[in-house]
């Protein structure tokens, strides 16, 4: 216990950070230990190349959307508060809270979790998974496997399978109903991080 | 069909009544009455065997040997036996045929009556009829057979039901909840079995109940029999009320798994039950017994799975014998468990588990299709069996009956089955992710149901070391009946009343697919980053060791290389080609279409020069077979068409839905008709009338050679034989109809599709090369082919096969899931 309040005391704003993710101070410890040892050079802030440096993130297919997305737009560094942000999104969520309209959606819930794997498909932001990015998330994941005339086919019934207003591209509504089976708590949540 | 009409209509609904019992009845009569029959014709051969003292029967036919019972023989003599009756030639097969057919007409008979089915589950159904038929030979005075003998019980009844289960076991579900399941199985199962047989063992101390004589030893001998769920029992009532995938798997994983428990404590207390007692050391032996039977079964099944696995890698050329390796190395693998005294069923389980995912990449899809209606077959026959000989063993064993014994024995069942299970989700809870609610607790201590293995366990209790073996028999059979008929039969309106989530249609969409493989490579990721060895780690480490090594052994050719989304993917085009086909009466052709381009690219670029040969020999036959059933087919739809076909049925209908569908697909219909116009000046196939439809695709064959001029050739035979055809509109619409069937969003994709297609050059060729294929290869013979095309055709063919040869039902999507997790 002593050594996590000694920890605890380095970071700054802890309890508002606590509070805002829903982690607990032993989470919140660990994910610190983790931070540093990422954080080689002992900036207190995380570069694309510290992520890069994990070896088997290098070997996802999807890995540089990823670390891109700990990233907020123009920023090249992130520092320990947007880490547990970003990781608070795949906590398990609570099922126990009371839907409260007015407080923000918390950021584990499910709509936020489909959010956070919306934006990395989308990756110019436009609110819509063209055809392109889908064809690019498409070729990543499967790798050198198919061609080309392979995967536009897919990406052309993906699309049409899931797009209601005919738009061509999906949107967040669409990618969510998509997924309505899906049980998207289990699926995107780490269980360490409960 | 029959219950729809039935319901309608109540005269219709009470003759159908009538006749289904008349037909039970009869039914019943006629088992008894054969039965009988047989039954009595054995004391008479018994008696010859004695006197005649000739054990070859035939002899005594031929009156060979002269003195014998049959005095016909002696005036006969000389006159040659025209017609002779022996019944107890072929006694044997004849009678176990006559209970697998009564197994299957009670099983039809049931579905006839309409509102018997949804009330009663089968098994109920079932078990009295077994009464019935015990009822019946008991009365015609004849000694009941001893059905439910444990040998054929557990070599013969049993596998093909665990074998069906384990082939087809959902393997993402089951290994998400393993832990869950292991708990359940393992630990609950422990405390049923100590539970129920120390509590039985005091209440016997108890004065009064004349039972003293009951030691504790036997108490949890019985305890460890009758705590096991029973994976028959549990499959026959969870088939019919649909609940949904996690419960269903929790339930039925753990009635699988708590086999090798309930094996070790059997035979740990067989054993000591003569010594009298159990030391420490034994219950040490005892635990490591557990886990070598346990782990032992799961080794000695996989070992079995490899070996099915790879020799099906080699089945290329008996595809007819395929289906056998299957059986044959499964079967083994429990022979071989059981051998060692090790869990068969899970041994069974790992078989089926393990070879799964290879041997559907290597066989074919017609022996696909048979290994899974062989299973499914055999699976039901057993089940039907094993419930029908549950009911005449009730009514032949010896019973004695003790209320308090009895009846203790339900109720405490029932409480520790609960109190295990709350206790045990309550720890649970701590690790689960998704956790366990009330509901779902209720449902999986209400669903451990008894059955057939209980009572075969105690079947094989010895007579001598155990006096009590008959009230130990007729506890079971009351638990088992206690289980079976209440809760079976409130277990369904039970469900309904608590509003438990059901079992969703599980037709997978491909957004699906690719979303769920995005959100693991994503928890993967974000699992590295955080340094945690999770879940998604060792299932990607996994995967990785999977296709890195296992599959280049275990896989035929260069599927091995084909990504789990890809082969989804074609999985479900053919699906829809096939749709397409059987209801618009259709057209090979245009149906190919949304796949064409995806079809000819089942191997990767490379294609191994190997590939060629083996490909060559599958054509000659199968290309012959095929032009004679196209021509077969399209000289048969080619009238269907002619009468629905009807231009206008692309207009507006605004009773079907999709009617955004239908502007999408005039839309795209006006774009491709534009399209061909353009395309029609660069044509040079010869405009001539097609005459038939192998020589309209010979035509469009021909285009083949338009491959080898890939570079910047934008003719593109196919929408050309598709104008030609259309011009012409005369003997062969077939390909048209399509285009214009209000069938599904299908036609859109292939106009779609094809539309695009038109405006890039590349894979033009290939193009022309699939829809060829598409034949199963009729077409790439035609053309002076390369040797691209026959490798493309060749390596489809096992793809294709399955496709379009064979459109298996199309009920049985939720099975087809993706097997690799």
């Amino acid at each position: 216990m002593g050594s996590t309040n000694s920890t605890l005391s380095k970071i700054p704003n802890v309890e508002e950070l606590m509070q805002e993710t829903g982690f607990t101070p032993a989470h919140i410890v660990r994910l610190y230990d983790r931070f540093e040892a990422l954080d080689k050079e002992k900036t207190g802030h995380l570069r694309p190349q510290d992520f890069g440096a994990i070896n088997r993130l290098a070997m996802n297919p999807i890995g540089d959307r990823i670390i891109g997305a700990f990233f907020s737009p123009g920023q090249e560094t992130v520092d320990f508060h947007s880490f547990v942000r970003i990781l608070a999104h795949f906590r398990p969520a609570d099922k126990k809270r009371p839907k409260d309209p007015s407080m923000p959606e918390p950021v584990n819930s499910r709509t936020s979790k489909l959010k956070f794997a919306f934006q990395l498909y989308d990756q110019d932001k436009d609110g819509k998974i063209s055809r392109a990015e889908l064809l690019q998330v498409l070729r990543s994941m499967l790798e050198m496997q198919v061609t080309e005339e392979q995967l536009e086919s897919i990406a052309d019934r993906t699309i049409q399978e899931a797009d209601l207003d005919k738009d061509d591209a999906i949107s967040f509504e669409e990618f969510r109903k998509s997924l309505e089976k899906v049980n998207i708590d289990h699926k995107m949540s780490i269980r360490f991080l409960r | 069909m029959s219950v729809r009409v039935a319901l309608h209509s109540p005269t219709g609904s009470r003759s159908f009544l009538e006749r289904g019992l008349l037909l039970l009845v009869m039914l019943i009569f006629l088992e008894g009455t054969v039965l009988t029959l047989g039954a009595a014709s054995s004391p008479d051969i018994s008696a010859q065997d004695n006197t005649g003292g000739g054990h070859d029967r035939r002899d005594d036919h031929r009156g060979i040997a002269g003195s014998h019972e049959h005095t016909n023989y002696t005036y006969t003599k000389k006159a040659f036996p025209v017609l002779s009756l022996d019944y107890h030639h072929i006694q044997v097969p004849f009678e176990i045929s006559l209970w697998v057919l009564l197994a299957s007409l009670m099983k039809l008979g049931f579905h006839l009556i309409p509102r018997l089915s949804s009330i009663v589950p089968e098994s109920c159904l079932l078990i009295v009829v077994g009464l019935l038929v015990g009822g019946l030979i008991k009365l015609a005075g004849e000694e009941v057979p001893p059905v439910l003998d444990s040998n054929l019980f557990f070599l013969c009844l049993l596998p093909p039901i665990i074998l069906d289960a384990g082939y087809f076991l959902p393997i993402r579900p089951f290994m998400e909840n393993i832990g869950t399941i292991l708990m359940f199985a393992v630990v609950g199962t422990l405390w049923n079995a100590f539970f129920v047989g120390g509590l039985l063992y005091a209440v016997c101390q108890i004065e009064g109940t004349y039972l003293s004589q009951v030691e504790l030893l036997p108490c949890l001998l019985f305890g460890s029999i009758i705590s096991a769920v029973d994976p028959v029992a549990v499959l026959a009532v969870f088939e019919e009320i649909h609940i949904n995938e996690l419960l269903h798997i929790l339930v039925f994983g753990e009635s699988l798994l708590n086999d090798a428990v309930t094996v070790v404590l059997y035979h740990l207390f067989e054993e000591y039950s003569g010594a009298g007692e159990v030391t420490p050391t034994d219950v040490i032996l005892g635990v490591i017994c557990f886990l070598i039977v346990s782990l032992g079964g799961i080794a000695v099944g996989a070992i079995y799975g490899i070996l099915a696995a790879f020799t099906s890698r080699f089945t290329s050329h008996t595809r007819v014998i395929e289906p056998l390796f299957v059986f044959v190395y499964s079967y083994m693998a429990y022979l071989s468990a059981e051998m060692f005294h090790l869990s068969g069923i899970m041994a069974l389980i790992a078989c089926g588990a393990v070879m799964r995912p290879y041997v559907e990449a290597n066989i074919s899809h017609k022996s696909h299709t048979t290994v899974k209606y062989f299973l499914k077959m055999w699976s039901s026959v057993s089940e039907t069996l094993i419930f029908i000989f549950l009911g005449v063993a009730t009514v032949a064993g010896p019973h004695a009956w003790n209320w308090t014994f009895v009846s203790v024995t339900v109720i405490l069942c029932l409480v520790s089955r609960v109190i295990g299970v709350v206790g045990l989700t309550f720890i649970i809870n701590k690790f689960r992710i998704v956790k366990l609610t009330t509901k779902d607790q209720f449902i999986v201590a209400y669903g451990g149901l008894r059955g057939a293995i209980a009572f075969s366990l105690g079947y094989l209790l010895d007579k001598d070391l155990f006096p009590m073996r008959t009230m130990f028999l007729t506890a079971i059979i009351t638990e088992i009946f206690f289980t079976v008929f209440v809760q079976g039969m409130t277990i369904k309106p039970l469900v309904d009343l608590l509003a438990v989530k059901k079992k969703q249609e599980a037709k997978r969409s491909i957004n699906e697919e690719i979303h769920t493989q995005f959100l693991d490579h994503l928890l993967t990721g974000i699992e590295d980053i955080c340094g945690h060895y999770g879940h998604h780690h060792w299932k990607d480490k996994l995967n990785r060791f999977n296709k890195k090594y296992i599959k280049k052994c275990l896989i035929a050719g260069e599927r091995y290389k084909e990504p789990q989304l890809i082969a989804f993917y074609h999985k479900m085009e053919f699906k829809q080609a096939i749709e397409l086909v059987e209801s618009g009466g259709g057209v090979k052709l245009p149906s190919a279409m949304p796949s064409q381009v995806s079809m000819q690219n089942i191997q990767p670029k490379k294609l191994p020069p190997a590939v060629a040969e083996r490909a060559l020999p599958q054509f000659t036959k199968g290309r012959e077979e095929e032009i004679r059933k196209i021509l077969r087919s399209n000289l048969q739809k080619t009238r269907q068409r002619l009468r629905s076909y009807n231009r206008h049925t692309l207009v507006a209908d605004p009773f079907e839905d999709g009617w955004n569908d239908f502007l999408l697909k005039k839309q795209r219909m006006i774009e491709l008709e534009k399209k061909m116009t353009e395309m029609s000046n660069y044509l040079t196939v010869p405009a001539a009338p097609p005459d038939s439809p192998t020589m309209c695709r010979a035509r469009l064959a021909s285009g083949d050679d338009f491959k080898a001029e890939k570079a910047g050739a934008k003719v593109i035979p196919d929408p050309n034989a598709f104008y030609n055809i259309k011009a012409s509109s005369d003997g062969v619409p077939t390909i048209q109809v399509d285009l214009a069937s209000p069938q599904s969003p299908d036609s859109v994709n292939m106009l779609n599709e094809f539309s695009k297609r038109g405006a890039t050059d590349q894979g033009l060729g290939q193009r022309e090369g699939a829809t060829r294929d598409e034949d199963q290869g009729l077409m790439m013979k035609l053309s002076s082919a390369g040797k691209e095309e026959k490798e493309e055709g060749g390596n489809k063919n096992p793809g294709l096969m399955r496709c379009l040869s064979d459109p298996g039902p199309s009920n049985e999507d939720e099975e087809d899931e993706p097997f690799l997790p």
